[in-house]
């Protein structure tokens, strides 16, 4: 009997040996909780690997909306905050979260919708009058509905235009609860209008005959942040490495990094590397 | 439709190119796959035998509840085994967020009540066929798990690959507690679900044929090697 | 207690019994299908019951070997509660396990504590006892069910058990199998081992059995040696039964 349980405890060690054999491999690794429109675009794709040649240092995106990549930096899951979301950054590091706060870049936002344009909005540039006439004609529009960066500009911008969508949510107000992508691919299969940073969307390969209907008006602008989360709340923030990445990021090199970074000839992110 | 002949296309080049970063996360899925599912083996195989031949108070309910979490949502698990592995957690000292050891435990959670009930159904059938005899010899009831375990073994490996079709196909646990990091915890149902996100449909659906494939594979395999020894040695 | 019969072994099994039936009762479903059964067992020979389907001879010997335990009554060992490999059963369609005939009977000595390193020599005497060196290493339940009951009968044997309890072993066999079956009875008789079983088969009742017990919807009507029995039967069931009026 102990023979058999042994010959199954072997293979089960083993196999637990095996897992643990990539998580110690590197020590030289910092965790980043970030935004999905910075990994769907691919930009860390093209960040990273310049900074893990300068600096040897591994960095692990783990990307998910700005809503829960704070939650999880509070819970002291990752060692860098990068984010948009500044209301949200600020207040992060006034509780006592973050160490200090930095502008990183910035891109902005776009309302992308249907080529037949059924509120008629394609060409504007007002998005506050853009969202009202959507209300009016009732026109379908997705939004995250997850309490990411994205989604918090977004009612702030309904806010602005007067429009309380939550009544209608479930009508043409069309909640998805997801990722910025698969809401991009909800509002094309629907015909819905959606808002979207424009990185995303110039890198999204399903575009379907969805266009950019109202883009480049300021409050669309949509700022990045990065943070150090704080080493004296978890001790297990690697402080040191952390600040290397941020610091390279808002370096010369960093700051050409992203600027380098295009997609069909396009910029996508305007670096802007400021102390806030 | 084109994306599907799109789908095939992109599964037909990234299987010819072999690609390396595909093939790394062919390797990580399979890897966290069997483990969890070695784990949930481990555990499940003589829980279930338990189940089936212990006669104890709360059986009953214990029966039911297992066969109960073979439903468990595994976005729940994926929940679950955050908060514990969360550093603000309970077991957060062990850093083990974000590896792939965390996605073999939410795996291995989710995969053994499958293993555990079905094993129960398995073992409760042959022990009513052995019941008699085993106790007529005076087998002990540890000696009764073990020979029922040995003699259904071929019967269980269809336990085992119904939990490995579940911890294969899964993609909410391992997502909320491997993260989906690139090279580190990026697994197959994890990129179709990035890919999906960035609009690349007919990669995501290339990797999805892929994944089937490697699921016909691997079960073909294993009923076949089944199939062999059983009609090699015991019938 | 109502007069059953007179229990009539004759004069040789004035012995203290080995085994005592003590007004055993065994009920199911509120049911008595085991209705106060006394019986005295002698230490040695054989022992047959008898009777139509339904009259509880299984149950019996599932009541002897201690798989199932009486509902009121007792039965006593003379020598104590024997160990469970000291009693050994067979039952009428056998029940092997899914490995080889070899694997069966290490599988047995294994249970049983013999060491491992006795096994080896004790497995080829068992091979040899049941003639089954040849399908040593086939799967056990691919093999004929002459060759399956023998490998159970073999199996029975292989702890040297004071008491083989066979119920209806050779009820499926052909002759020449079930003539295969009676010689290992035999010769574990010639060993001294006490031998209890239950059959329909009147003719290998009178070849092997000492004494029949004639049972009858969960009583003990007739307990006679067998030549007695099978010239005389007292009771009107079992003449019935002999002469085969009395199957169901």
């Amino acid at each position: 009997m102990l023979v058999k349980a042994l010959r199954f405890a072997i293979p089960v060690l083993a196999a637990a040996s095996l897992m643990q054999g990539s998580a110690l491999a590197a020590d030289d690794f910092i965790i980043v909780q970030s935004t999905t429109s910075t990994q769907n675009s691919g930009l860390y794709d093209h960040l990273l690997p310049k900074f893990q040649e300068k600096s040897g240092i591994e960095v692990r995106v783990v990307a998910v909306g700005t809503g829960q990549a704070i939650k999880n930096a509070q819970n002291c899951d990752g060692d860098v905050l990068l984010v948009h979301a500044k209301v949200s950054e600020q207040k992060f590091v006034s509780e006592g979260y973050g160490v200090s706060r930095a502008d990183v870049m910035y891109n902005d936002f776009v309302i992308v919708g249907p080529a037949a344009d059924p509120a008629s909005v394609a060409g504007g540039k007002d998005v506050t009058a853009a969202l009202a006439k959507i209300k009016q004609t009732s026109a379908a529009f997705a939004s995250r509905g997850d309490d990411s960066g994205t989604h918090k500009k977004e009612l702030a911008l309904w806010k602005a235009a007067g429009v309380d969508p939550s009544g209608d949510s479930g009508g043409w107000y069309r909640e998805t609860g997801s990722g910025m992508g698969a809401t991009l691919n909800t509002a094309v299969g629907m015909g819905a209008y959606a808002m979207t940073d424009r990185a995303t969307w110039i890198a999204f390969a399903n575009k379907g005959d969805h266009k950019i209907a109202v883009e480049g008006d300021e409050r669309m602008f949509n700022q990045y942040g990065v943070i150090l989360v704080n080493p004296e709340i978890c001790d297990n923030v690697k402080a040191d490495l952390g600040q290397q990445f941020i610091d390279w990021i808002l370096s010369d090199d960093g700051q050409s990094a992203i600027a380098d970074y295009t997609r069909d000839g396009q910029q996508l992110f305007f670096p802007n590397a400021r102390m806030s | 439709m084109q994306d599907f002949g799109a789908a095939f296309a992109e599964a037909f080049a990234l299987i010819a190119g072999l690609d390396a970063e595909l093939m790394a996360i062919i390797g990580l899925s399979l890897r966290v796959t069997f483990s969890a599912v070695l784990i949930a083996c481990a555990i499940g195989l003589p829980l279930g035998a338990l189940l089936a031949v212990g006669r104890f108070p709360g059986r009953a309910a214990l029966v039911v509840l297992v066969s109960a979490l073979m439903g468990l949502p595994p976005v729940v698990v994926g929940l679950a085994v955050y908060l514990l592995l969360s550093s603000a957690g309970p077991l957060g000292v062990l850093q083990l967020l974000y590896t792939p050891t965390a996605m073999i435990i939410a795996q291995a959670i989710l995969v053994t009540p499958i293993v555990a009930a079905l094993t129960r159904q398995v073992i409760e059938d042959l022990h009513g066929e052995y019941d008699e005899l085993l106790r007529s010899l005076g087998t002990s009831r540890l000696g009764t798990v073990a020979t029922l375990l040995w003699d259904a073994r071929y019967s269980l490996l269809t336990a085992a690959l119904a939990g490995l079709g579940r911890a294969l196909a899964e993609v909410g646990a391992v997502m909320i507690v491997g993260g989906n990091i690139n090279h580190v915890t990026r697994v197959m149902t994890t990129a179709i679900a990035l890919e999906t996100s960035k609009g690349e449909l007919a990669l995501a659906l290339g990797l999805g044929i892929i994944l089937v494939c490697l699921s016909i594979l691997i079960n073909a395999g294993l009923m076949g090697l089944r199939r062999t020894a059983e009609r090699m040695a015991y019938a | 207690m109502p007069e059953v019969l007179a229990i009539d072994f004759g004069d040789e099994k004035a012995s203290p019994p080995a085994i005592l039936l003590d007004d055993v009762v065994l009920e199911r479903g509120g049911k008595a299908v085991i209705d106060r059964l006394s019986l005295p067992l002698g230490p040695k020979g054989v022992t047959a019951f008898m009777g139509p389907n339904g009259a509880g001879k299984s149950l019996t010997l599932r009541l002897i070997a201690g798989l199932i335990a009486p509902t009121a009554g007792r039965i006593r060992f003379a020598e104590g509660v024997p160990l469970p490999q000291q009693i050994a059963l067979v039952f009428q369609k056998p029940v092997l396990l899914r490995r080889s005939v070899r694997a069966n009977l290490d599988h047995a000595l294994k249970t049983f504590g013999t060491p491992r390193r006795e096994r080896p020599a004790r497995l080829a005497d068992l091979l040899a006892l049941g003639q089954l060196e040849p399908l040593a290493e086939r799967p056990a339940r691919v093999l004929s069910g002459g060759e399956q009951q023998r490998v159970a009968m073999v199996r029975a044997l292989a702890a040297n058990p004071k008491y083989l309890l066979l119920d209806e072993p050779t009820a499926s066999l052909d002759p020449q199998a079930t003539a295969a079956i009676e010689t290992l009875v035999a010769r574990a008789v010639a060993a001294g081992v006490r031998v209890i079983l239950v059959t329909h088969d009147r003719g290998q009742a009178g070849r092997l059995a000492d004494d029949i017990c004639f049972l009858h919807k969960g009583r003990l009507l007739e307990a006679a040696p067998a030549a007695r029995f099978f010239q005389a039967p007292k009771t009107a069931e079992a003449k019935a039964y002999l002469a085969g009026d009395l199957l169901l």
